[in-house]
This record gives structure tokens, C-alpha cells and sequence, in this order.
């Protein structure tokens, strides 16, 4: 092993200041008496949604959808797309337990990625 | 800084790397090992330390640097949902049963980067030919993601218009050096992109 710290520039730095994320802002309040995610509603599937982020290449992100879905190269473009034009875009739905591991996955590529109970 | 990967036959990768571009590209991942924390100790081979690892509870609260922030975001909740208490409660559940794995997955891939780093002695000028197998290339990948993550994150980059308005600060201004390796590491990943799917 090498250095452990080579430093050379000391202004190339991953400290941490003050600084914030900014993120897309179209809020929808859900209706507080669906309470989603403690009544169970079989019915309803749950939904993994990648969000927009300012950083990821799109061409990365074209590539997590077809290496982890297996979608193919058309459907993976096109669903990048939805997540860079429209802010935010479906990527896959079944029981909660699929939709927790599909958004771990993502995660683990540092994609921005939720679940939630489909509410369309 | 112009070096870009092609693929290689085999499915890996290569990219010329001077000394100067490993010493930087070794800072940052170190750099990131250090912000991204110890995660799970390295475990003896004591079945106790194994097993009081299983039963170890990550953290159920989200990190307060927007680095990790990022890194480690929530999986219920999202922009386009105000949190109620279940959403947060979910939240904090699946936080505390993956963000030790997710921690260590990355974790593990920057040291993939080291290493890979360690192999290479550039002589003078010259610089030395970086060789990935393909598995290498998938943890270089998410090692180079991170990474630009991180520094994004740092710098606000807030849409792909900054990536232009960044490029035009003086060199004066004290974020040049981390703008062009956020640059730089953007063409390694998107040339290591087109290397695994072409």
C-alpha cells in the first residue's frame, strides 16, 4: 500500500460546510386518512419511483435500469427520460418486500429511489 | 487530466492514468472511505462477533452531512411527499436494516478503486495503463458514482446547467480544483459506461 492520505491539493476536499441539495418541488399532500403504510391494502401495489438528481450521468442511469430490471435498452432510455424530464418516474411495482430490495438496489448504485403504496 | 476508459476484449476496461491523476483519483476515494465511516467492524473469526453483527442495528435517523445524506437517503418519503409519522416510522425501519450493508457495499468499492490505484507505477512522465476485469469495471463504477456524488453534493450542483456555469469560474475561485475533478470524474464514468455496454 501507498500513501494513505496523498493530499496533492489541499483544496481538493470532501469536507463537509454548509450547503443543501436542492431538490424538484411538486408537492401532493397525501390525504391523511389513507394512512398508507400501516392499513393494509393488498389490492394496492407498491411502486418503486427513481427521483431526478443534478448529478448521476444519464447514461449511468440507462445502464442501472438495464443491468438491475433487465429492461431493455429502449424501455431503460426511455424510463431516464421520464425520471430527467418529468422529475421522477415508476421503475417497477409488486409486494412491498420486492419494492424494498428493488430501492435498496438502487441506493447501492446511488440512485435517489423511494417506495410507496400505488396511489393512481 | 484527458484520460478516458476503452473497452478491453475480455469486458473489462483500460484507461492511461498519470501520477498525478492516481494521486488525486486515490485522495478522493480515500477521502470518501473516511466520510462513509468504519461501518461493521472487521469481524474476528469468533462466531460471538459474527453473530452480535447480525443482531447489530444500523441507524434509524438519516445523516446530517448532505454528503451522506445522499449517499444514504430515505426510502420512504421523497420530494414529492410531505412525511406523515408512518412514512418516517417505515423510513426509519428499513434505515436501520440496510444502511450498515449499504455502507459497507460502498465502502468496499472505493477500496476496490485503491487498490486497483496500488497496482499502477507510472515512470517519469509516462502514464501507467490501468486494466479492470469486468467485475472491477461494476465496482469502479459505483466507486466513481460516489465519489461524483460526494463532490456535487459539496459543490450544490443543482442541474445539468451548472456543469457549464462551474466550467467558467475564474481559477481564483476556491472550488476550481474540486470543479475539475468533478469534470474529470464525470468523463472516466461516462467512458467506463460506453466501455460496459458497447
Amino acid at each position: 500500500m501507498g500513501r494513505v492520505s496523498a493530499h496533492p491539493s489541499p483544496t481538493i476536499t470532501l469536507r463537509p460546510h454548509h450547503c443543501t441539495l436542492s431538490v424538484p418541488v411538486e408537492i401532493e399532500r397525501p390525504e391523511s386518512s389513507e394512512a398508507p403504510f400501516e392499513v393494509p391494502e393488498p389490492d394496492v401495489p407498491w411502486v418503486t419511483i427513481v427521483h431526478n438528481d443534478p448529478v448521476n450521468l444519464m447514461s449511468y442511469v440507462s445502464y442501472v435500469f438495464q443491468t438491475y430490471f433487465g429492461y431493455s435498452k429502449d424501455k431503460a432510455h426511455q424510463l431516464m427520460l421520464d425520471v430527467h424530464h418529468k422529475g421522477r418516474a415508476v421503475v417497477s411495482s409488486g409486494s412491498r418486500e420486492e419494492m424494498e430490495r428493488d430501492v435498496q438496489a438502487m441506493h447501492g448504485y446511488g440512485l435517489w429511489a423511494t417506495l410507496q403504496q400505488d396511489r393512481r | 487530466m484527458t484520460g478516458h476508459f476503452e473497452p478491453l476484449p475480455d469486458g473489462g476496461a483500460a484507461v492511461p492514468l498519470d501520477e498525478v491523476e492516481i494521486s488525486i483519483l486515490r485522495s478522493l476515494a480515500v477521502q470518501l472511505m473516511e466520510l462513509i465511516g468504519p461501518g461493521e467492524q472487521a469481524a474476528d473469526d469468533e462466531g460471538e462477533d459474527l453473530l452480535a453483527s447480525v443482531f447489530n442495528d444500523g441507524p434509524s435517523e438519516p445523516p446530517a452531512d448532505p454528503v451522506l445524506a445522499r449517499l444514504f437517503p430515505d426510502a420512504y418519503g421523497g420530494p414529492d411527499l410531505v412525511p406523515d409519522d408512518d412514512v418516517r416510522a417505515a423510513a426509519a425501519e428499513f434505515r436501520r436494516y440496510t444502511e450498515n450493508d449499504l455502507r459497507a457495499r460502498k465502502r468496499t468499492d472505493a477500496l476496490a478503486l485503491i487498490r486497483a490505484l496500488d497496482t499502477l507505477s507510472p515512470s517519469g512522465g509516462d502514464p501507467a495503463v490501468l486494466r479492470l476485469t469486468a467485475d472491477e469495471c461494476r465496482q469502479w463504477l459505483g466507486a466513481l458514482n460516489d465519489l461524483r456524488l460526494a463532490i456535487g453534493t459539496r459543490l450544490e450542483v443543482t442541474d445539468e446547467e451548472d456543469g457549464g456555469e462551474l466550467l467558467r469560474l475564474p481559477d481564483s475561485d476556491p472550488r476550481k480544483p474540486m470543479v475539475m475533478a468533478y469534470l474529470w470524474l464525470g468523463g472516466l464514468q461516462e467512458t467506463l459506461v460506453e466501455s460496459l455496454t458497447a
